[in-house]
């Protein structure tokens, strides 16, 4: 089968899927989530104010055209206004994620290059006491809460240190990314270096074990050749499943680092929408999301073959 | 010649081979504990009263007894020295006729605070409660959501996986149409999605939890039916007249509750980490409890004032449980894996 074939019928398999989404997204917020309209009054009440905000809303009609509405929303790309700020929702979207992939883009970069570089050397030195130590270090910083790095990293290089600014974020995109981003980004890439490093090494082990390895070191080939150039291709492949399966999180970036730093990025809009029960905005996120995510599996598959030539498409 | 039921079974061997293994049984034995202490702290035997003040406000840790309430005016602040008399304006106060009477109040009040002094190994928090207390009742509340919501998804997946692998087809088709929806999603935001429709509260944590967590136990148990199904022991199974109900639950389902097992433990640690994030996003356990999350969002201010001791205490006993229940289950696993041991 040739790319173009390929690509269609992963398109349309995506329909159902979507479709699926987007009824869960539907049930979730437009029959649990209960009535809009009260939301929106507030405290206030009116029943004629509520009767009209219903009305607005498309709530006072049948399940089966709020639905259609949703349907329509998505396709256009119009999900109307936020309900508490009054944006458009499309516009809030937009400008949220320029600050989430300021942080987000260097941390899959600089995570992937040290936790293959690192996976490399640990497994060249497997079994030896520093194999066994990096391991077990990875183990215990693994275990430790999120939550506790960016408490404790905040605090000692923003506040205590002053190496960094303890939070913020300004308009220049150069300014963010060389004076707010680096902690943020720091510590992430800290956090997920252990559990990358950890699966890495498995898929390096793996590789090692192969007869190419022996054929190359039976040639002559330099240890160092081996691991560059035969043993780091072939792993390339699992590692770049995993990168691509990481990339739709690049979107959301991280809840945590995003309220701590006060980044205003999708990741906070998400937090700050659940609390204020914005649900135009987390729906419009969380649709959109799972587009991303589907695009983003059907780039890896594609990507395998360029990577691998024995994989053919099927 | 041995007798047939001389040889192990495949639990027994397994447990042979667990044994073996120091760090497993080190594992075992400290999250055997943190369970013992979830059941003293439900039981009632520890950290009953974790919510009382018994110290003054950001009590150091210290091995002494701690009076509570000793210095307080230090604590709070307040001056210590006026300058000029008191202005006495009784006469035109209209509340004099109260001040003897809210007097007794408060002297009843303080009466009842003075408890006995009392060991604070982990200091006092903002409101003079004893961290250890708070870590103890944290952890049944953590520990609670961890279990209950892994216990729940571990279901859900396996019933799920059991009929998509056992019966394939239509069953087979709907249920893989239902984990592409799910898992098209990144799960924090699932949950999210999930936890801004529903009501705060316990229950809903748990049921969150479980209700989004099921997809992993799901893949592995369908391809595990999907073997299985196959297999000449449940053909013979079949002949013998078992119901589809007690070849998938009766026979195909002990060869491989090692996989439940595995996923379980490995849940379990995903949750109690997951119930930390969305209750310091306000989005976890009610107010008037205390989990390690709430614990853990508290200490974000107390670190600016040099305050560390609730963050050792509640981060690194939730540090030291999850890595004993990681390692556990890295440790069951190898050891219910009879090819890595060949």
């Amino acid at each position: 089968m040739n790319l173009s074939a390929f690509i269609i019928k992963r398109l349309m398999n995506m329909i159902p899927t979507l479709l699926g989404v987007m009824l869960l997204v539907f049930v979730l917020f437009n029959w649990v989530g209960g009535d809009p309209a009260y939301i929106l009054a507030g405290k206030i009440g009116d029943p004629k104010q509520i009767a009209n905000i219903r009305h607005q809303l498309g709530v006072d009609r049948s399940y089966w055209i709020q639905l259609w509405i949703f349907f329509k929303q998505v396709c256009t790309f119009d999900f109307g206004r936020s309900w508490s700020t009054g944006e458009l929702v499309s516009d809030v979207l937009l400008s949220r994620v320029g600050p989430t992939l300021t942080i987000m883009v260097p941390v899959l970069i600089l995570e992937t290059l040290l936790a293959t570089l690192f996976a490399l050397w640990v497994s060249y030195v497997r079994g030896s006491l520093t194999d066994r130590v990096v391991m077990v270090i990875c183990t215990v910083a693994m275990s430790i809460s999120f939550l506790v790095y960016i408490i404790v990293f905040q605090w000692l290089f923003g506040y205590r240190l002053g190496w960094f600014p303890v939070q913020g974020w300004a308009d220049g995109f150069l300014t963010n990314l060389t004076r707010y981003a680096p902690l943020p980004v720091m510590l992430a890439v800290f956090v997920s270096l252990s559990p990358s490093l950890r699966l890495y090494r498995s898929f390096v082990l793996e590789e090692m074990n192969h007869d190419y390895v022996r054929t190359a070191r039976a040639k002559g080939i330099s240890e160092r050749a081996i691991m560059l150039k035969h043993v780091l291709r072939n792993a390339a492949i699992p590692i770049l499943t995993n990168v691509g399966m990481a990339l739709p999180g690049l979107f959301v970036g991280s809840f945590l680092l995003e309220v701590f730093f006060s980044i205003p990025g999708l990741g906070r809009e998400v937090v700050e929408s659940v609390n204020r029960s914005d649900f135009p905005v987390i729906k419009a996120i969380t649709v959109y999301l799972a587009i991303l995510t589907m695009l983003a599996n059907l780039l890896v598959d594609v990507l395998y073959r360029w990577v691998d030539p024995r994989v053919t498409f099927k | 010649m041995t007798h047939a039921t001389d040889s192990a079974g495949p639990w027994a061997l397994a447990w042979r081979r667990f044994k073996q293994d120091r760090v497993a049984l080190v594992s075992l034995c400290i999250t055997a504990f943190f369970l013992l202490v979830m059941f003293a702290s439900y039981a009632g035997l520890l950290a009953r009263n974790w919510s009382a003040e018994v110290a003054p406000s950001y009590t150091a840790p210290t091995l002494q007894k701690v009076t509570p309430l000793a210095n307080t005016h230090e604590q709070v602040g307040l001056p210590q020295t006026f300058t000029d008399p008191p202005v006495d304006i009784s006469d035109i106060d209209p509340l004099t006729p109260h001040y003897q009477e809210w007097q007794q109040l408060t002297a009843q009040v303080a009466k009842a605070q003075a408890a006995q002094a009392t060991h604070l190994f982990f200091g006092a928090d903002k409101w003079g409660r004893d961290v250890l207390a708070k870590v103890i009742k944290g952890s049944e509340v953590s520990m609670t959501v961890g279990i209950v919501a892994a216990l729940l998804s571990v279901m859900i997946g396996a019933v799920l996986g059991a009929l998509a692998g056992y019966f394939g087809g239509v069953i087979d088709a709907c249920m893989e149409w239902l984990y592409n929806v799910l898992t098209s999603l990144p799960s924090i935001l699932l949950i999210l999605a999930v936890a801004a429709v529903f009501s705060r509260g316990f229950m809903t944590i748990i049921l969150i939890l479980g209700l989004t967590g099921w997809t992993g136990v799901y893949r592995l148990l369908r391809a595990e039916y999907l073997q299985h199904r196959e297999r000449t022991y449940v053909r013979a199974a079949e002949a013998l007249g078992a119901s589809h109900a007690s070849r998938m639950f009766r026979h195909i389902l002990p060869n491989v509750s090692h996989v439940l097992l595995v996923q379980f433990s490995m849940n379990v640690v995903g949750f109690i980490k997951a119930e930390v994030i969305l209750s310091f996003l306000g989005l976890g356990v009610p107010v008037d409890m205390v989990s390690w999350g709430t614990m853990l969002a508290e200490t974000q201010e107390e670190l600016v004032i040099g305050k560390w001791w609730q963050l050792l205490a509640a981060g690194g006993s939730m540090a030291i449980l999850v890595t004993a229940i990681s390692l556990f289950a890295d440790a069951v696993r190898d050891a219910l894996d009879p090819k890595l041991n060949e």
